[in-house]
Order: structure tokens, then sequence, then C-alpha cells
């Protein structure tokens, strides 16, 4: 393979590589203004140079942090390489954090330099303007409603690319002198800063080495084959690692084509437009294609609704051992060619993944039925397991090896041991340098000998797949002494549509209750259906009917729950619906939606003890912030239901959540 | 090759030669009658370049009324309409158009079943001169004119960020995208004065505060003279440069948003007074 003769060690050198050898490649598109406008890896190359010669002509140098703030967009990817190619830091952060969090992280970080993509942004960072000392000038993407600010340290990234092509035509050999700066870049340099979300605490500033960074991106992507014909939608969240790292780093060092979606609400129809041949979707974006798949077809016509039942129900049969080459009879065969035709081409194409080479998922335990829909259509859907202090893959399962239960053997050339107390510890190409300013946080991440501490319980399977439990720390005891693992519960109820989110509590208690939010999109249709109205997500969540709906739901998890020896004591007593969706700007969720158990056992202290001390209903007031940061109350009595249990049944094999 | 890197120049407002602060129109002793009723009694005041101007008043103050005598829909019985320098008191609302004023209305008045794109390039086609046999060709200059049009339009859609409706039928909008594209249609017409009649009746308050941002954007990107008529005090003392005020018809205060406020009339006319 190409890369295997070029192994540089760091990513502006293989931008230089790649301007050369895929010149006329696309390197990046982006639809803007409704048509995808395209820009090849010598224009790129130019974009680059123009930005980070401007970026020069201000003062940035060797080691300044520049924050990088925004959607995925090309110029924001281009700050990235621009930034490296000075010798300074990128520090991506979330888009959607309130100012203040903002303010933490960029102070946190130093930045000299933020990158931003519009006047939201430039607000939230200039709001907190004198908590930042060290941040000096602000960048813009988009210039709309900004004409009348004052313009001291803010400038526009077009007149920054204007000031460093300006330079270079006076003086041409900055030219050679900025490629003699990419060559001096070493692979012990601090390639990137990406800040965790902050599932326990404050955000951690992860620094990955560029060699590091290299070294992982080249692994997975001769793990996975993948070439400069590839081609992928960036539409996650720049500043998380899996962006960063699928699209950026392996972008590079494979020269595959990025593309970028036209807004955030346009990502679903984007991708139907590209078709992307790699794909990272966490199980969550899974579930709302198939929820949406599902009521489409209640909506079709009897025919085409019969058609597709039969063949979907041809497919769970065959359809993963045709994608897997395992031996099928001729006639299924035949039959699943016709149904290709028919069902799946058409339903893969309207989803946009006709072209999925690999697509993988990972964050979350993903369930066994969503998973298994989306292989039998003939997609090669994998897990992963990883960490933003492994720059991503610690697991990963091998095309024809795949489970809906495990995450995978270890990823090319990392080492996995589970120490005594059954976490899952590791050592891999592209494991982080340590936490930025945090020296006793790095202490206590790692192990005298050099592993990582992943701080997630786990096991090896006998076919050498790793399962992960839960978090370590999250796993506890009920009082009766049985085995409480919350996140394998909430997990289970959430693979039903109409739920959500869950929060399981029971560790130390005397029996497991949940909290639930019921999915909007799900129960709003079965709603539609059954003549319920509704004003609000309130309203919905406390009808009587959606209770019973909801109900049934648990029910049925019970008895599943009841089927497995080592969980049947957790079966959920009694649950309520929260009165409102559970919201990273409220602090409750992360800004990857993961659940942020401690904080919501303090805010809703009373309703838990509601749950606990057999009343049947509670009254409740919530503080809630705006999207522009503003506080408003919503108050509501929420029902508490008793949900049915069930003996111990028949004995199954414990089937473990995978994180 | 590189054009794709600059984005579009912004589209403003149609020159008319008129300065920035200029007076673009002045409505004189304008009087409308409907039968024996009085709608609007002898009113008079100006809309200068660049500002936004506001209409209040009470609930069968004349507000509409005046809008409408403003784009030709109503011809007034008296007094006349001073537009970019020429008088007039009858035309037609496709005079209007032509001239440069564009509107939106009250309750929301679009093609329901076309979709967001198909209803904001209907808002150009004044501006399209190839005929229909030109348009019944594949190829030649009613192309080339569709393509130059098209362009604008998506330099709206993406202003006012509403790419992912742009294949979708309006009718399935919610009310409050429905305004906005009603807002993108008037646009198109690169109109000098815009209309805007109740922009913000029936939002939510996110809603208001999306439009509110898109009316300011109009105002100061795109350099067009805003008109509008609105209930919700608060929006019209936040956006406003200057503030009309009727009541019965009359006129009653005019002047900046802190003027209005503290004139007793005004508040007189708001909350009422005991007779």
């Amino acid at each position: 393979m190409a890369q295997a003769q070029t192994v540089l060690d760091t990513f502006p050198k293989y931008l230089a590589l790649n301007a050369r050898r895929f010149a006329d490649r696309p390197a990046v598109r982006h639809k803007d203004y409704g048509i995808w406008q395209s820009w090849s890896w010598a224009e790129q190359f130019e974009e680059i140079r123009a930005f980070a010669l401007g970026l020069r002509e201000l003062g940035l140098t060797r080691g300044d942090k520049v924050a990088v703030i925004g959607a995925n967009r090309p110029r924001l990817y281009w700050t990235f390489a621009a930034v490296q190619s000075l010798g300074g830091i990128p520090v991506p952060v979330y888009a959607d954090a309130v100012a203040e969090e903002m303010a933490y992280v960029l102070d946190h970080a130093g930045v000299r330099f933020a990158v931003v993509q519009d006047q939201e942004q430039v607000d939230k960072v200039r709001s907190y303007g004198e908590k930042m000392p060290s941040l000096e000038r602000v960048i813009y993407d988009e210039p709309r409603g900004m004409r009348d600010y004052d313009h001291t340290g803010l400038h526009n990234f077009v007149d920054v690319q204007q000031a460093g092509r300006a330079a270079l035509e006076g003086d041409p050999s900055l030219a050679a002198r900025w490629e003699d700066e990419i060559a001096a870049g070493s692979g012990e340099d601090v390639s990137i800063i990406l800040y965790t979300s902050g599932t326990t605490g404050r955000s951690k500033g992860v620094m990955i080495r560029a060699r590091a960074a290299v070294n992982a991106a080249l692994d997975t992507v001769a793990f996975d084959n993948i070439t400069e014909h590839d081609s992928v939608l960036a539409y996650l969240p720049l500043a998380w690692v899996g962006d960063h790292y699928l699209n950026y780093a392996q972008g590079y060092v494979s020269g595959f084509c990025m593309n970028c979606p036209e807004s955030q609400e346009t990502v679903a129809h984007d991708l139907r437009e590209i078709g992307p041949s790699f794909y990272f979707a966490p199980p969550r974006v899974f579930e709302g294609l198939l929820t949406m798949v599902t009521i489409r077809m209640e909506d079709a016509s009897g025919l085409k609704r019969r058609m597709f039942e039969y063949y979907i129900d041809l497919a769970r049969r065959h359809g993963e051992a045709i994608l897997e080459k395992r031996p099928v009879p001729f006639f299924a065969r035949l039959n699943y060619a016709i149904g290709e035709l028919l069902v799946y081409g058409p339903l893969k194409n309207v989803l946009g993944l006709s072209r999925i080479r690999v697509a993988y998922t990972a964050g979350e335990a993903i369930g066994a039925d969503l998973f298994a829909f989306f292989r039998s259509l003939g997609i090669n859907l994998k897990q992963l397991y990883g960490q933003t202090e492994a720059f991503l893959y610690v697991t990963v399962q091998k095309d024809g090896e795949v489970r809906a239960d495990t995450v995978g053997p270890p990823a090319p050339n990392v080492d996995i041991r589970i120490d005594e107390t059954g976490e899952v510890q590791f050592r891999s190409p592209g494991m982080f340098c340590g936490y930025y300013k945090e020296d006793e946080k790095t202490a206590e991440a790692m192990t005298p000998d050099g592993y990582v501490k992943t701080g997630d319980a786990g096991f090896f399977d006998t076919d050498g797949q790793l399962k992960i439990i839960d978090r370590a720390k999250d796993v506890g005891k009920l009082a009766s002494g049985a085995l409480f693992a919350p996140k394998y519960i909430e997990n289970k109820l959430k693979f039903f549509p109409n739920i959500k989110e869950v929060v399981a509590f029971g560790d130390g208690r005397d029996y497991c209750a949940v909290f639930l939010n019921i999915d909007l999109q799900a129960v709003g249709n079965w709603a539609e259906r059954h003549n319920i109205s509704y004003g609000s997500y309130q309203e919905l969540a406390q009808h009587p009917e959606v209770r019973k709906l909801i109900a049934a739901d648990v029910d049925e998890t019970n008895r599943r729950l009841a089927a497995e020896p080592m969980m049947a004591a957790s079966q959920v007593r009694r649950f309520l619906i929260l009165h409102k969706e559970l919201d990273a700007d409220d602090g409750e969720l992360t800004r990857t939606q993961k659940v942020r158990r401690s904080f919501i056992a303090e805010r809703y202290g009373e309703l838990i003890e509601a749950l606990y001390d057999g009343s049947g209903e509670k009254y409740v007031s919530t503080e809630v912030t705006y999207e522009d940061g503003r506080k408003g109350q919503i108050s509501a009595t929420v029902k508490i239901v008793d949900a049915h249990t069930f003996g111990t049944g028949a004995a199954e094999p414990v089937r473990e959540a995978a994180e | 090759m590189n054009a794709h890197a600059q984005p579009h120049a912004m589209a403003t407002a149609m020159d008319d030669g008129i300065a920035m602060g200029d007076t673009l129109m002045e409505v004189k002793n304008v009087s409308l009658r409907f039968g024996g009723v009085k709608a609007i009694t002898d009113i008079s005041f100006d809309v200068k370049k660049g500002e936004i101007r506001a209409i209040i008043g009470p609930n069968g103050a004349g507000k509409t009324s005046m809008l409408n005598v403003i784009n030709g829909f109503y011809t007034p019985q008296e007094g006349t309409i001073v537009f970019r320098g020429e008088e007039r008191r009858a035309m037609r609302p496709h005079h209007a158009v032509r001239q440069g004023i564009a509107r939106t209305f009250q309750n929301v008045a679009l093609f329901k079943g076309m979709t967001t794109l198909e209803n904001i390039m209907a808002g150009r086609s004044v501006m399209m001169h190839r005929n229909i046999l030109w348009q019944m060709l594949w190829r030649g200059p009613a192309l080339d004119e569709e393509i130059a049009h098209r362009e604008k339009v998506e330099e709206i859609i993406d202003f006012l960020e509403i790419e992912h409706i742009r294949r979708t039928p309006v009718g399935r909008l919610p009310y409050g995208l429905q305004k906005r594209v009603e807002l993108g249609r008037a646009l198109a017409m690169e109109p000098s004065l815009l209309l805007l009649d109740e922009p913000m009746a029936g939002m939510n308050l996110e809603e208001k505060e999306d439009m509110s941002r898109f009316i300011l954007d109009v105002n100061q990107q795109r350099g067009t003279t805003i008109a509008l008529i609105e209930h919700d005090m608060g929006v019209v003392m936040d956006l406003s440069d200057r503030v009309v005020v009727l009541d019965y018809g009359k006129k009653i205060a005019d002047g900046t948003p802190d003027e209005v406020k503290t004139d007793q009339s005004v508040i007189d006319a708001y909350l009422g007074v005991a007779h």
C-alpha cells in the first residue's frame, strides 16, 4: 500500500504529501448555497497555506493554542492543519457548550486565538472575555450580523487568508519557508488537545502527540483498507475524538474525501446525496433511522407493507449469513437478491447507506435486534470500543466476526488487560501523553507500568472479544447483596422504541427503580394514531395512556430480566416518566448525550425518595436553562407507577451491555 | 476556478439613488374611508432609508389599512404618498412591487402545495423576462435566467437558515417557519421598502427571537428599509428606530421608542382611560 512506503509523523506533512500524490482528487466538499462545492487536495493545500500565513502575520508562533469552535465546515478543519503547520496546538471545543463551559476550557487551555463559526460563537467567547486573559484574537467564518461589531481583535477568516496571500505575493519565498516550518514539525509535538465531554466532573484536556495520532490512524486505515477512493460525511461534533480521528486523522493519512453537510438539520438528506463508503454513528442514530423506517412503513400501502415485512423477515434469517459469506441455501440466496432489488436496495438508498463498505457504532450499547436489522440489509456494521485517552480505538471487530453484545478483540497494536477488580486497562499506539496542566490526574488515570485505566468494567469472552458491563464505579449492590449494574438495566429499557432515556437507581436500596424519558417521535406518532392530543413533551409524558404503554415495556423488560439469574433481582419495581427531557444544557447529560447519574440523583432527590417511600405521585418544580442561558421553571405532578415483576424463570446466558 | 471559496456577494436593496437616512417614502395627509367608516384620518409620516419604522396601535387602529394604502391595495380618498421622490395616489399592487415595495401578510399567504424553494422563486417572477415560449425549451436564455435567479434564492435560503426545508411543501411546515418562508419570498423581490404585517403574530418566544434577529439582519446586512406593524410592544421597542402610533385611525404619537413609551396619549390608548 502507498501509505506503507511513506510513513510521516505529523498531519501537515501528510497534507503536503497529499497535495502532491492526490493533487486533483477531492479532499473536502461542503454543501453551500444548495450545491456541493469541492476542493481538491492541491486547492486545500493552498487554502490552508493562505490561512497559516495569515495566522503568522497575526503573530501565531510555535506552541500557541488555538480554540476551534463550530460545526463541521471545511474552514474549521483547515484551521487544524494550518495551526499544526506552524507548530501551534488546536483545541476544538464543543460548539453547543454554554458560554461558561466554553470559557473554562478556553482559559484552562490558555488559548491565544479562537477560530469560530459565526456570530453566536463570537458572542459566547466574548461574553466571558475578562475570564480569558490569554485570548487575543477571534477569527470568524461567517460574517453575518457582525458588521457593527467592534473589530479590535476580531477578524474575518477570509481577511486572514487574504493577508496570508498578500504576504506570499510580497515575498514568494514564504511558501518554501512555510514548508520548511512543516518539515521542522516533530512527531513528539502535541498534535491536538481534546477536552473530554465531562461525564465525571470538569472536562480534562487530553494531549495527543503527533506521532501517536498518525500511527493510530495508519493502523486502522490499514485494518479497514481505507484508501483515497473512500468518502465520509463529517457530521459528528468537531470537538469529539471520534470526529477528529475518523475524519481528520484518517482522512489525512489515507487521502479520502471528507464531506461537510449544509447544516445540522440536513444531515440525513446530505448523507443520501453523498452516499459515503465509511460511516460512523452512535447507536441512537441507527435507532432513529429504524424508528423512521418503521413509522414510514406504517403509513405505506398494504401491498408495500406486506412486501417489506416479507423481505425483512427473509433478511433476518439469511441476511447476516450472506454478508459474512457463510453458506446459505440457494433459493434463499436467490430470493435475497430479489429482495435487494425490491426492498433492501431502495431502503439503503433512502437512508444514504447504499455505498457503505465499513460502518461503525460505539459509545453506548446497541440492541441486538437493531444491530442485526442493519447487518441483515447487507450493511457491514461493526462495533468498536474507544476512549479519548486512546485517541479512539481500543478494540475493534473484524469483518465476519461481529456480535452485538461484544466490542471486539484489541485493535491493531493495542495491548489490553483486565485488572483484579475487573477494570479494563490498555496500552495503545495512539494513547495520550497526559492531561493538559493536570499531572496528578494523569497519574491517577495510569497504572505505574504505563497502562491507561478505562474506568470500565468488563471481561474477555471465550472467543477473545471484549465485553463491557458498566462503568466500574457504577456497578453496585442492592440491599439484598445482589449485583446491580444500572447501565445494563437502562440499556435494556432503551431498546424499546418508545423509551429514549433511562436512569436506574438501586445501589444500596431494596429494589431497582427508574426515571424514564419517552421518545417524543415514536410516542408522538403513536398518540396521533390513537387520537391523543398533546401540546408539549410534558403533557404527553404525563398522559395516562402513555403511562400504560410504557408500563407494558417495563413489564416486558422485567420478564426478560427474570430469565437471567444474575439480573433477576434487579427487576424494575417502580418507575416514573420525567416531566422534562434530560438535557445537556441543564447539565443532566454530557455533551455526548450520556446520562450524568450523580447530578441527576442530586437534582431530582425528592423524586427518588418518592420512588422508594411508596407514594403514588409527587409534585416537583425544576429549573431549566434555555439556549441563551436564561433560566425558567417547569413544574408538574409526576405519577409513580408500580411495575409487574416476575419470578426467576428459565435460565438464559447472561448478556452484558457493551459501552 | 476558486470562485466557490468566496461567499456570494450579498445582494443588497435596489439602488434607488437615495442616500441612507434621507426620506425614502412620505405619507402626506392620507385619509381612507369605507363608506361612512373612517379607517384612517389625515395621517402623515415619513420613512427614512435604512431605518426600521414601526406602526403600532391597539386593535382596529388602522395599521393594516395603512399598510394596504402604502402598497397600493387601497386607494385613499385624500392625501398622497411620495415614494422615491415620485408622488402618486392610486396604483395597483403590482406597480408597488415594480417600484420596490414588498410585503408579508398577517395571515401567511404562501402557496401551500409548493415547496419553500418554489415559493421563494415565485417572489422573483416579476424579474423574469423570458416569455413562456423560451421557458418551454430545455436550454437557452430562459435556463440561464433561471439559474441566475436560483443563485439569488439560494442566498436567501442560506440567509434565513431554511436549507433543511428547501424541498418541503410549505403547507407541512410549522407556523414560525412559514412566516420565515414568506419573509424569504418578500426578500426575493430585492425590495427597497419591506412591509411586514405582524411578523411575530402567534409565535412562541424562541420563534420571536429568531424572527427579530432575521429582521435586524435584513436591515443591517442587506440595507433594506423596513416598515412593520406589530402588537408585541417589547419586540417593537427593541427593533425599531422610530415608531408611529395610531389610534382610531388617527396618529397620536411619532418618535423614537423611548419618546413614544412615555407619551401620555399612547399610554391612554393602550391601557384605556376613564371617560
